[in-house]
C-alpha cells in the first residue's frame, strides 16, 4: 500500500529525491514492534519546516502564498500521512511581542486548513528566542515533549528557547530520564530545530550543548534525528545516528561554507519556489529504514 | 577566589585564552603593554566589525554592549564570550594561525541578529 503511494509520487513527478536512511537492526522481534505481517505497522509522516510566516523580501516574492501552497500540496497527497511535524521557525522573528503573536496566530490559522490535524509543532529561534518561548507556548504548548506512534518513540527537543542555543541542564536531565525508560534497541526519532551536531558553527549551525544530547542518545541503537534551521537538505551521521535537515518554505540558504555569508539564495523567476519544499518520511519497519522523499511546494 | 580575581582585574571580567598552535592558556591580568581593542556590540553590529591581528602577538579584545545580552563567537579561533550589559568582557587572544576568520553574535538578540557578523584577519 505504502509502496504504491511512493511509486505514485514518482510517477506523478513529485518525488524529487528519495533517500533511504538505514536504521540498522531494529530488533523488532525483541521489542514486539512489528505486527504479524510486518508491513501493517509501516506508516509515513510529513515534515515541514521554516515557513517564517511574516517574512517579506526579494528572496521570496510569494512569501504570503508559499505556506498556503505547501498546505495545499500536503492535502493533495495521494494518501494522508499519519501525522505532520513542523520543525520550527513557524514565524519570522520580530522585536514586537504583539506582532509575534499576530504572526503565530496567522500561522495557526493557515495550518488549520491541513486535512490531517495530527500535527506536532516545535519552535525555532525566530519563534522563541526573544521571549524564551513565552508567546509560542501560548499558541502551541510545550516546547519539548515526547509522543509514541506505532512502536516508535518520538522526542521533541527545544534548542531555541534559550537564545544561546542550548538545551540546558533541565531539559538534558529530562531527556536522560526519558531515555532511561527506553530499551537500548527502541526505535527513537528526535525532532528538533537546530542541528544537534556542529554542522557549520561559523554560521551558527549548531547547538551549543548538542554533543551532550548526542552522547545521551548514543547508547540507543536506533536513533534518527530530523531537524530544520538550515533551509536545505543535509544528511549527516554521528556514529550510528543519522541527522536529516529539511528544506524551508520561505527561501533556501547556501550549502555550509559555500560562500562568505549565510545569505538567502536569490529567487529565480524562471524557477519559482526552487529549493523550497517538504518531506515525506516513510517508516519501513521490516526493512529497518526510513525512506525520505523530497516534495516541491508547487509541481514544476 | 572571587576576591583575588577582583583584586587582579577590578570590575573587569577577564577571559584569557590562546589560539591555534599557541597551546598555552592561562588566566591572568592583561599586561599593560598589550594592545587593547575596544569592540562595542549593539543591535545589530559589532564596531569595529573588521579586526586585524598579527600572528603570535597577544591582544585583548574589550567588549561592551549598549543594549541587550550579546555573544562573541569566532569558531575558527576557538573563542567565545558573553557580552553582558553593564560589564566589560575582556578576551585575551594570541593568534596562532594566519587567515581570515568569521565572528558573529551567538546569542539571538533581535530581528537583525543574523547579520551581526565580522571578520578577524590574522597576518604573519
Amino acid at each position: 500500500m505504502k509502496r504504491n503511494r511512493r511509486e505514485f509520487l514518482k510517477l506523478a513527478g513529485l518525488g524529487g529525491v528519495v533517500f533511504a536512511s538505514g536504521l540498522g537492526n531494529l530488533g523488532c522481534a525483541a521489542t514486539g514492534m512489528v505486527g504479524k505481517n510486518g508491513a501493517d505497522d509501516d506508516f509515513y509522516f510529513v515534515q515541514l519546516s521554516d515557513s517564517h510566516w511574516g517574512f517579506e523580501g526579494p528572496p521570496n516574492p510569494d512569501a504570503k502564498g508559499t505556506l498556503r501552497k505547501a498546505v495545499a500540496a500536503v492535502n493533495n497527497l495521494s494518501e494522508p500521512p499519519d501525522f505532520i511535524v513542523f520543525t520550527g521557525d513557524l514565524t519570522h522573528t520580530t522585536d514586537d511581542p504583539k506582532e509575534r503573536r499576530r504572526r503565530l496566530a496567522e500561522f495557526r490559522e493557515i495550518v488549520a486548513d491541513l486535512k490531517v490535524q495530527n500535527i506536532h509543532f516545535m519552535p525555532g529561534e525566530h519563534d522563541a528566542s526573544l521571549d524564551k518561548g513565552e508567546a509560542y507556548r501560548e499558541f502551541f504548548g510545550n516546547t519539548h515533549y515526547t509522543f509514541d506512534h506505532k512502536g516508535v518513540h518520538f522526542i521533541v527537543l527545544d534548542n531555541v528557547s534559550d537564545p544561546a542555543a542550548r538545551l540546558g541542564d533541565e531539559q538534558m536531565a529530562w531527556l536522560a530520564a526519558d531515555l532511561m525508560k527506553q530499551p537500548t534497541d527502541a526505535r527513537i526519532v528526535v525532532f528538533t530545530h537546530r542541528p544537534l551536531f556542529d554542522l557549520y558553527p561559523q554560521w551558527d549551525w549548531a547547538t551549543r550543548d548538542g554533543a551532550k544530547a548526542i552522547e545521551l542518545l548514543m547508547p540507543h541503537t536506533n536513533v534518527t534525528v530530523f531537524y530544520g534551521h538550515i533551509h536545505q537538505e543535509n544528511h549527516h551521521m554521528t556514529g550510528h545516528i543519522a541527522h536529516h535537515s529539511a528544506k524551508s518554505l520561505i527561501f533556501p540558504l547556501p550549502a555550509p561554507g559555500s560562500q562568505p555569508k549565510r545569505a538567502p539564495l536569490p529567487w529565480d523567476p524562471a524557477q519559482p519556489y526552487r529549493g523550497l519544499g517538504f518531506r515525506d518520511v516513510e517508516a519501513e519497519v521490516q526493512k529497518a529504514e526510513y525512506v525520505l522523499t523530497e516534495l516541491p511546494v508547487q509541481k514544476g | 577566589m572571587k576576591r583575588k580575581t577582583f583584586r587582579l582585574c577590578g570590575a573587569v571580567t577577564v577571559l584569557a585564552v590562546s589560539l591555534g598552535a599557541v597551546s598555552t592558556a592561562y588566566v591572568a591580568a592583561a599586561q599593560p603593554a598589550e594592545q587593547v581593542i575596544k569592540v562595542t556590540a549593539k543591535k545589530f553590529v559589532f564596531m569595529p566589525n573588521v579586526i586585524q591581528l598579527k600572528q603570535g602577538v597577544p591582544v585583548v579584545l574589550e567588549f561592551t554592549t549598549e543594549d541587550v545580552l550579546m555573544g562573541f563567537n569566532a569558531p575558527d579561533l576557538g573563542v567565545r564570550a558573553d557580552i553582558v550589559p553593564g560589564k566589560v568582557t575582556r578576551l585575551r587572544i594570541v593568534p596562532g594561525k594566519t587567515g581570515s576568520f568569521t565572528f558573529f553574535c551567538d546569542i539571538f538578540c533581535g530581528s537583525g541578529h543574523e547579520e551581526m557578523t565580522g571578520t578577524i584577519t590574522v597576518v604573519g
